[in-house]
């Protein structure tokens, strides 16, 4: 029969031409069409894991980000209170120093004045001595016309001087 | 549901059509008027021929005389309109042969089926072709085909995903190109053998001489690209060593089944393609043997052979896609198998340690 026995002009032209389609479409078409599908999904493959680790890094940004400002929090209520903490110390020396030099210089303000009233006390001695002196040369002059005054007074400031001699109280 | 009715309709409005296309494209070789030679009608279409034969009208054939090429004590060119003039004929099984001597010469004549093959490895071509300048011209990277270069690309990407790598496995993009344009190849011949008119209708696939090649194709890529452990398999195989030696048992089995791979690759493309085509034409010759039962019976029996034609072609849409489809991924399993690495005796070894 003629149905299966191969033909050898169509088996001939058959070699030639799938030779020739397989030719061409092995040299220009396929490689290239698989080759860029291949190259797309390798991209879109490569496009996906890299948006999910992007988003694992964003994650972890986030965290980074929020841990970060804790601790800045913390770190801002340490510093404040150590700033409050130093302020009062500051102050509360500020105020020993002042204390401390005011009591000192109380001090010596009163020293001086005593120096000052010991002197003023010793010149008005001296004057008031001077003063009775000369008062009493005065008097002495009036009350020494006679030998008879002059004995009474000699003894007179004997006994003066011995009261002199005690201390005033 | 009244649209989808109307596109239906249509459809089958079309199909309607085409069937007496189809139909009329028969009688041709019908012996008398009004009476169907069944024999010539059959293989008048599913045979090859040196003209092609579009359509009878009146009694009057339409057919493009195709050019006869004869090596005969010389080169011989000539149409097949003047094959007469040219001193030859054809036999009784529609081969051309030399009028004087009867003999058949070296006949490398255009036939139908060559005609029909030119035109189909063209419009492949051009199809894949046209798909690989889309991608030249556009940057795949920023987009993906529509149109043409789209359906091309999820074909191959089917072929080459679904069918190559899970058959071939490592190294598949080596064979790639060869079962690419096989599917291609028998995918679209298939579906131009069903279009009822010029430039479809041939039957290529279904075709001894064109399966024949295919499958001598499978074969080369099996054997010369096999590995040492495939070689093995066949010469010496893992069997008790009395199937071996002193008479080769097994490996007279293994070397009979090298050569029963590509043949029934050959025998199923062929069989299921010409059984489709043998199918369809009974179909439609309903029509023509019931004609001198009367009008009643002649009338409804076309009703009942076009809805069954209508089944038919969608059917053998299918079997178009499922054929190219099974060729594909017989020969990648072929090839994998030829290639595959002696995996199970390492493992072997090491259960036994």
């Amino acid at each position: 029969m003629s149905l299966i026995t191969p033909d050898f002009g169509l088996l001939f032209w058959m070699t030639l031409i799938f030779a020739i389609v397989f030719f061409i479409l092995a040299r220009f078409g396929f490689p290239l069409i698989t080759g860029m599908v291949k190259k797309r999904s390798d991209r879109i493959e490569k496009s996906l894991r890299d948006a999910e680790e992007a988003q694992k890094t964003l994650k972890q940004l986030a965290e980074e980000h929020k841990r970060m400002i804790e601790e800045a929090r913390k770190e801002q209520a340490r510093i404040l209170n150590e700033a409050a903490t130093a302020g009062d110390k500051i102050v509360q020396e500020a105020k020993e120093q002042a204390r401390e030099q005011t009591a000192a210089m109380i001090e010596k303000a009163r020293e001086e004045i005593r120096i000052e009233q010991e002197t003023a006390r010793r010149e008005i001695a001296g004057e008031v001595a001077t003063l009775s002196v000369e008062v009493a040369e005065k008097l002495i002059r009036g009350h020494l016309d006679s030998d008879q005054r002059q004995n009474a007074l000699i003894d007179k400031l004997i006994e003066e001087a011995r009261a002199a001699h005690k201390p005033v109280s | 549901m009244p649209r989808i009715g109307k596109r239906y309709g249509w459809i089958v409005a079309v199909l309607l059509l085409l069937a007496p296309a189809a139909a009329s494209a028969s009688g041709h070789e019908a012996s008398a008027p009004g009476e169907l030679d069944m024999r010539s009608y059959i293989f008048g279409h599913i045979g090859d021929a040196y003209e092609w034969h579009i359509t009878t009208i009146n009694g009057h054939h339409i057919s493009i005389p195709l050019p006869c090429i004869v090596i005969d004590g010389g080169l011989h060119v000539f149409l097949s309109s003047l094959m007469e003039d040219h001193g030859y004929t054809c036999n009784e099984n529609g081969k051309l042969v030399n009028a004087a001597t009867g003999k058949r010469p070296v006949d490398l004549s255009i036939t139908k089926n060559v005609c029909s093959l030119i035109l189909s490895s063209i419009l492949l071509v051009v199809l894949i072709l046209l798909t690989a300048r889309w991608y030249r011209r556009h940057d795949p990277m920023k987009e993906a085909p529509r149109g043409l270069a789209g359906l091309m690309e999820m074909l191959i990407t089917m072929v080459t995903d679904d069918i190559i790598k899970e058959g071939v496995g490592k190294d598949y993009e080596k064979y790639a190109p060869y079962l690419l344009t096989a599917f291609f190849f028998i995918f679209l011949n298939n579906l131009l053998g069903i279009v009822p008119f010029f430039p479809g209708g041939a039957n290529l696939t279904g075709n001894i001489a064109v399966t024949l090649f295919l499958a001598v194709c499978t074969f080369l890529a099996v054997n010369l690209f096999g590995n040492k452990h495939y070689y093995k398999d066949i010469f010496w195989p893992d069997v008790p060593t009395w199937l071996k030696v002193p008479l080769p048992l097994m490996p007279l089995i293994e070397i009979i089944g090298i050569f029963t791979k590509p043949f029934s690759l050959m025998v199923r493309l062929f069989a299921n393609i010409l059984a489709g085509h043998i199918m369809l034409l009974g179909v439609v010759a309903v029509i023509f043997v019931t004609a001198k039962l009367g009008p009643a019976i002649n009338g409804s029996m076309s009703i009942i052979a076009v809805l069954f034609g209508v089944f038919m072609d969608i059917l053998e849409l299918l079997v178009a896609f499922i054929q190219a489809y099974v060729f594909t991924m017989l020969s990648s399993v072929f090839i994998g198998l030829s290639r595959q690495e002696p995996e199970h005796e390492h493992k072997q070894i090491e259960t036994t340690k």
